[in-house]
């Protein structure tokens, strides 16, 4: 498990005959998935592919019956404190971004650094500011998130994200509820953090920026990798059926 | 009706009636904030502990849990809340039973009405508190309990002008208050009635009206924007 990737990077997160079900639905089809680290992979494939629930199993948001998760060599927890501290080092960037709703700007940034990293208030001030600036939305610091645009609120969720320092950060079609004018915005930032080596898993449709941004392509249908490739091979040449159908589908227009 | 205020204290049982409402309020908001934790706890044990004290405090009449805090707990059990040597130890004994009772009787109230708060919050809130790290505890105080307070303002608002009223069954353990002044003017000048009953009611209205209307506005106040 700790061999190195295909390409030579150490391996970050390690997917390993993860099953899940929901009910009598096989959500998750024995997957196997390592992410090196500093690199990128984007998971693409049609609603109800399973994408989302893989995003989300790997922090735990969802439970799963069998199979292993490990992050920087430690196994998933099942719960309580030891979760806690695991899911402080694994940034989430959520949809619908889930802001703290009665919390401002500047205080949905600063609350986890503040209450699990122990930071003092002024610090994580100080830290807050600059990620805001980093993102575009520092201007908007002591507004409340129902003030701001959805490309400014997910701005400021991948700031809050950004504060804890995660080793990995993973995105749940994080502008698949965005205005189309406001997609780019959050693209970009998306971009920058992939260039400066963050780990980076992405649930996404926008295939521009999996071109773009990724070192592998992940394509799921059914709850199974069909294809896991370079950008590249993947968009030029898919091997299965399924992903040439995706492809055509969403290509011609 | 001087008389009603001279000789039958009618200030002292507004006053007394005002201290067992803001005595049970605070009592019942801390307790009732506790029992919610409990049933949102994930913890099954717990769940069911919360669960149980709801259901049987909520479907007790609070006659009954007044009167045994004073003839069972007090009486049978011995437990005792005041000085038994101070020359006022039964009036301060029962006023503080009282309080537990109502205490006891709406903190039901209040984690229902807490709870009905929390369902106004959409999860996602809940899952980015535990994606930032924030263990359960710390989800609860920093992320889920601050909007269910907000979006349970007029449940709360509910349940403390129900409270101001039910503090008159506390005249069974003989706490001197409103419905213990009428039945005393009941017993000594029968002919003061209409006037007691007329002004004990605009004493109610005169406490519970502007917690409605503070309630109202309060509400929209701190209602979360989404």
């Amino acid at each position: 498990m700790t061999q190195p990737t295909s390409d030579g990077r150490d391996p970050l997160v390690v997917v390993s005959g993860l099953n899940k079900h929901y009910g009598d639905l096989h959500v998750l089809k024995d997957i196997n998935l390592t992410v090196g680290r500093g690199e990128v992979v984007v998971v693409l494939g049609p609603s109800g592919s399973g994408k989302s629930t893989l995003c989300r199993t790997i922090n735990r948001l969802e439970t799963f019956e069998d199979g292993s998760i490990t992050i920087d060599g430690k196994p998933l927890p099942q719960e309580g404190k030891s979760l806690a501290e695991l899911r402080a080092d694994v940034g989430m960037v959520f949809q619908s971004f889930n802001l703290f709703a009665h919390k401002t700007i500047l205080d949905n940034v600063t609350l986890g650094p503040i209450k699990v990293r122990k930071m003092d208030k002024k610090k994580a001030e100080e830290l807050a500011q600059q990620l805001l600036q980093r993102v575009g939305v520092e201007k908007q610091a002591n507004k409340y998130p129902a003030q701001l645009s959805g490309g400014q609120q997910q701005r400021v969720a991948i700031a809050r994200s950004l504060a804890m320092q995660p080793k990995v950060m993973l995105f749940d079609e994080p502008t698949s509820a965005l205005d189309p004018e406001m997609i780019n915005e959050v693209l970009d930032v998306m971009s920058g953090l992939a260039k400066e080596g963050m780990t980076m898993i992405v649930v996404t449709h926008e295939m521009g920026f999996a071109r773009r941004a990724a070192d592998r392509v992940v394509f799921m249908a059914d709850g199974e990798i069909l294809e896991d490739a370079t950008p590249e091979e993947f968009f030029n040449n898919p091997r299965t059926d399924r992903a040439k159908d995706f492809l055509s589908k969403i290509l011609t227009h | 009706m001087s008389t009603l205020f001279d000789q039958f204290s009618f200030w002292s049982a507004f006053w007394m009636t005002i201290k067992l409402t803001l005595g049970a309020a605070v009592g019942s908001l801390i307790l009732g904030t506790i029992v919610a934790v409990l049933r949102l706890s994930p913890v099954p044990m717990l769940r069911f502990l919360g669960t149980s004290y709801v259901n049987i405090f909520r479907n007790t009449p609070l006659t009954l849990i007044i009167l045994a805090s004073n003839l069972v707990l007090w009486a049978k059990l011995g437990v005792v809340m005041a000085n038994s040597k101070s020359p006022d130890f039964f009036n301060t004994n029962n006023f503080r039973l009282a309080v537990l009772g109502l205490t006891v009787y709406h903190a039901s109230y209040v984690c229902e009405a807490l709870r009905s708060g929390v369902n106004t919050i959409p999860l996602g809130q809940a899952e980015a508190a535990r994606s930032i790290g924030l263990t359960f505890g710390q989800s609860l105080k920093e992320v889920i309990l601050p909007q269910a307070f907000r979006g349970a303002v007029v449940p709360l608002g509910n349940t403390l002008i129900a409270l101001t009223k039910n503090t008159t069954v506390a005249v069974t353990i003989g706490v001197a208050e409103m419905a213990a002044m009428l039945a005393k003017v009941t017993e000594d000048d029968p002919g003061l009635l209409n006037q007691a009953f007329v002004l004990t009611a605009l004493a109610f209205v005169v406490l519970t009206l502007p917690v409605g209307l503070a309630v109202s506005w309060l509400g929209k106040r701190l209602a979360v924007k989404r």
